[in-house]
């Protein structure tokens, strides 16, 4: 008991800052999400109302493909880097990485160098005699900027996974007269599955909630975040963007939650 | 089928190297824009530190704003997260399992609602709102989780439970053993931690952005100020100095990480 007792007060102090500083803050969250005219109901706004239904339609299928890619890029750099060694891998293995620290916003600024007006892309395309091309600030941009943040987010997990692949399995299959693709689609796969499922939804989270990039780039494209900062800034709105916020928050948990029962790892919400 | 071969082996190493570029080259472009005296005209307009110095004269107080609360959260986050790890990697009861979900919702929701939830909750307590201390508040909630979780990653690995009942046979008290014991075993996880959260910290914008003022601007707020209101050459003078901040940090938790000791990847976007 007494053991016990020195261990909630070891833990109090963490328990305290969360409960005053997250738990109370949220719990109001809830209520001004529901004080405006149409009380409880905007919970259910961002499919009611057009703007919101608009801004969910654009942000869902965008982090979704670049959830997709990113993991599919990543599985196969993954597995490649893991099973080539070559002079200097540790500094590539790192310098992958490093874009992991990065605030949303300086993302957001290195797709406007790729693909602003002064960009490389531009550029490239220029001197190739073709037009000028130019897609920064578009849906194609901010889709750019989301493989930026959540390739490196992938690389780690499925470098780690594709260590544990049986090298074997892959020969037995070749030897039985499996094809390369068939190789990758019924051995590699689905060995990598829980690493796959894992990663994809945290890219799918991270880009649901990427404030900093879409703010930097997105001034015309309505993504979520975008929609409920200019709801409470611009408008003052704030029932609205409390409920949008809670609505997206939740959103994001599930499908933490719902990707960690199906991988059957730790916490993915790192 | 044999003529499938070679190309079916050439999409991974060319798609590694792409990938490789993709993440790279820019910031490559960021360090020169950041150098370059006219980026439109390239680097054989020359090349000076002029944009640095600019940097300085306009945003040398969020460069010390950022380093202060990355500092700070390191205290809050060293005196209440060290102790919190070693709870998680003591305790198994349901109550303690549920503490450690509960304190990773604030890095599992996005940090736009965080903030929101902050400002809306404290937003009428003037000088909390206007200090730098509220920005304190939020980078502490989004970075907790990461010190408590390396410190638990480190002392679930020994056997606790041994050396403190070796040491309460000797007669010394809880905190006694906590110094002696769970400090010095704890030592790889709280290091790997405390660089994870300075890291965190200098880089945290989606939080920050609502909890900031005017007079309390971050490194990151001041780089989305840049971005949007000055010459790219500026902007890119700005990323460098906040790179050359964040890189070393970077290298020593790779190093660290080398040497066996875990760090998790963060959420960020």
């Amino acid at each position: 008991m007494r053991a016990s007792r020195l261990l909630f007060l070891t833990a109090l102090p963490a328990l305290v800052i969360f409960i005053a500083f997250w738990l109370l803050p949220v719990s109001r969250l809830v209520l001004v999400g529901a004080s405006g005219k149409e009380g409880l109901a905007a919970y259910l706004s961002v499919v009611t109302n057009d703007i919101y239904r608009a801004s969910l339609v654009n942000t869902v299928p965008l982090s979704a493909a670049a959830a997709l890619v990113s993991v599919g890029v990543a599985a196969v750099v993954g597995v490649y880097l893991q099973r080539r060694e070559f002079r200097g891998k540790r500094v590539v293995v790192s310098l992958l990485t490093f874009p992991l620290a990065f605030p949303g916003v300086v993302v957001g600024f290195l797709v406007i160098l790729l693909a602003g007006r002064q960009g490389l892309i531009g550029q490239v395309s220029e001197q190739l005699g073709m037009e000028k091309v130019v897609f920064a600030y578009s849906l194609a941009g901010l889709f750019l900027g989301y493989l930026y943040f959540s390739i490196p987010r992938c690389v780690l997990t499925l470098m780690a996974a594709a260590e544990k692949l049986d090298p074997a399995l892959e020969e037995a299959a070749r030897s039985l007269g499996a094809s390369p693709w068939r190789v990758v689609i019924d051995v590699i796969v689905p060995a990598l599955g829980p690493a796959l499922v894992a990663s994809a939804a945290i890219c799918f989270a991270t880009g649901m909630g990427a404030f900093g990039t879409a703010f930097t780039l997105a001034s015309k494209i309505n993504v979520l975040p975008i929609t409920i900062y200019s709801e409470f800034t611009n408008y003052a709105n704030f029932a609205a963007a409390a409920s949008l916020s809670l609505v997206l928050g939740v959103l994001t948990w599930l499908i933490l939650m719902a990707a960690r029962s199906l991988s059957g790892q730790g916490s993915a919400a790192a | 089928m044999r003529m499938k071969r070679p190309a079916f082996a050439l999409i991974a190493p060319v798609l590694t190297v792409l990938t490789c570029l993709f993440l790279i080259v820019p910031i490559g472009m960021s360090i020169l824009a950041g150098v370059t005296e006219n980026y439109f005209v390239g680097v054989r307009s020359g090349l000076t530190l002029r944009w640095v110095g600019e940097v300085w004269g306009l945003y040398r107080e969020t460069i010390f704003l950022s380093l202060q609360v990355a500092l700070a959260t390191l205290a809050v986050t060293l005196v209440v997260g060290v102790p919190l790890g070693y709870v998680l990697a003591r305790s198994d009861s349901r109550w303690v399992r549920a503490l450690e979900e509960a304190l990773v919702l604030p890095v599992a929701m996005p940090g736009l609602a965080t903030g929101l939830a902050l400002v809306l909750a404290f937003g009428t307590f003037r000088d909390f709102r206007a200090s730098w201390v509220f920005i304190l508040v939020g980078h502490v909630l989004f970075t907790l989780p990461f010190m408590a979780r390396s410190v638990a990653a480190v002392l679930s690995s020994i056997n606790l439970p041994v050396l403190e009942e070796a040491a309460a046979s000797l007669g010394a008290g809880f905190v006694q053993r906590f110094f002696t014991i769970v400090v010095p075993n704890a030592k790889g996880g709280v290091l790997a931690g405390a660089l994870m959260v300075v890291t965190l910290s200098m880089g945290e914008f989606n939080i920050t952005w609502m909890l900031h003022t005017p007079l309390t601007k971050t490194l990151p707020v001041g780089l989305a100020d840049s971005y949007a209101s000055m010459r790219l050459e500026i902007g890119s003078a700005y990323t460098l100095v906040f790179l050359l901040m964040i890189v070393p940090l970077l290298i020593a938790m790779q190093w660290l990480a080398a040497r066996g000791t875990r760090t998790l990847p963060s959420k960020r976007g």
